[in-house]
């Protein structure tokens, strides 16, 4: 066989099997997006690279944030009390600007698991937890969580006996939830900065546990 | 409604089906539960969604639910797995 065309002769697959690219808009709301932007840039309310630093200021955003404030609540239990009585103010405190969100701290015990979600849209603690997963977003998670928190729960790894009580916490109106995890065994005589590295963002939403001293999950 | 509601109060959730933005989601219209905390007022999301100033601010309780009476026994959850959602007054009957 002469071949000029490489390996890519013996052509037994199809290019009908390419992951599609993101779509072209079509829906209304997001002509509605687009004419809202360029009119706020066209009429010179805000620059297009104002638009896009907001978008990258939030992106950055990440959930180090809160695991900096759940490893103080385990390594000192009089600010695990304020941040139980007062969010808003503990975070403040902490360094972080949470505006005007009311936030809520809910602490996991071996008797009481909290896990968040929010059945009507996508709220989040967003200034400390950043930008929510997609799986956070999607319908399935929302639906089922309410209904079926045990199976979903088992499929993110996090299987609770029956003595443990599963509230599910739907996150409906101002108020944004911070879920505390259990602090593991074994994590006596960690540093603080040792101990966030085990608490993760989903732990921090209540789909998981911390991870154990290791970083392992346990 | 202008009297708080106190924590540990019996509540129901008012079964109504109005049109427009509103934040009680279907699935506990006509539930009954019980207030666990209140987080004070806050502007009205029925009227902010049109533009409007949502004044009069109402008061915002987190209620709790038992999974068992929400769903009738169909989902998946032990026997003392609970639910909570956060409830503007205006939708709260007290029981």
């Amino acid at each position: 066989m002469t071949n000029t065309h490489g390996s890519h002769t013996g052509h037994d697959h199809s290019h009908a099997d390419f992951q599609p690219d993101i779509k072209e808009p079509k829906e209304d709301w997001e002509f509605l997006e687009i004419t809202l932007r360029e009119l706020l840039v066209d009429k010179g309310i805000l620059s297009a690279r104002e638009i896009q630093d907001e978008i990258e200021a939030w992106e950055k955003k990440s959930p180090e944030k809160g695991a900096e404030i759940v490893a103080r609540a385990w390594a000192d239990e009089d600010f695990k009390a304020r941040l139980l009585e007062d969010a808003n103010q503990t975070i403040r405190d902490f360094g972080i600007e949470v505006d005007v969100l009311k936030m809520v701290a809910l602490e996991n015990t071996s008797d009481l698991h909290h896990v968040v979600v929010c059945t009507l849209c996508s709220c989040y603690p967003r200034p400390i937890l950043g930008v929510p997963p997609l799986w956070y977003k999607s319908k399935q998670y929302r639906s089922r969580v309410v209904r079926e928190p045990r199976a979903v729960l088992n499929e993110f790894g996090t299987s609770l006996t029956k003595d443990t009580e599963v509230r599910v916490v739907d996150s409906t109106a101002d108020c944004r939830y911070l879920v505390i995890p259990v602090r593991p065994s074994g994590t006596e005589n960690m540093t603080e900065q040792e101990l966030a590295k085990l608490v993760t963002r989903d732990s921090m939403i209540g789909t998981a546990q911390a991870l154990d001293p290791l970083g392992l999950r346990s | 409604m202008s009297d708080q509601l106190k924590v540990g109060s019996k509540v129901r959730i008012t079964n109504a089906y109005p049109p427009g933005h509103i934040r009680t989601p279907f699935f506990l219209r006509g539930k009954e539960g019980t207030i666990i905390r209140h987080f004070g007022k806050y502007p009205n999301p029925e009227r902010l969604a049109y533009g409007l100033n949502g004044l009069p601010k109402l008061n915002l309780y987190q209620v709790l639910f038992d999974m068992e009476s929400t769903w009738q026994g169909d989902g998946s959850f032990a026997a003392n797995d609970t639910l909570t959602a956060d409830i503007y007054e205006t939708w709260l009957e007290p029981i």
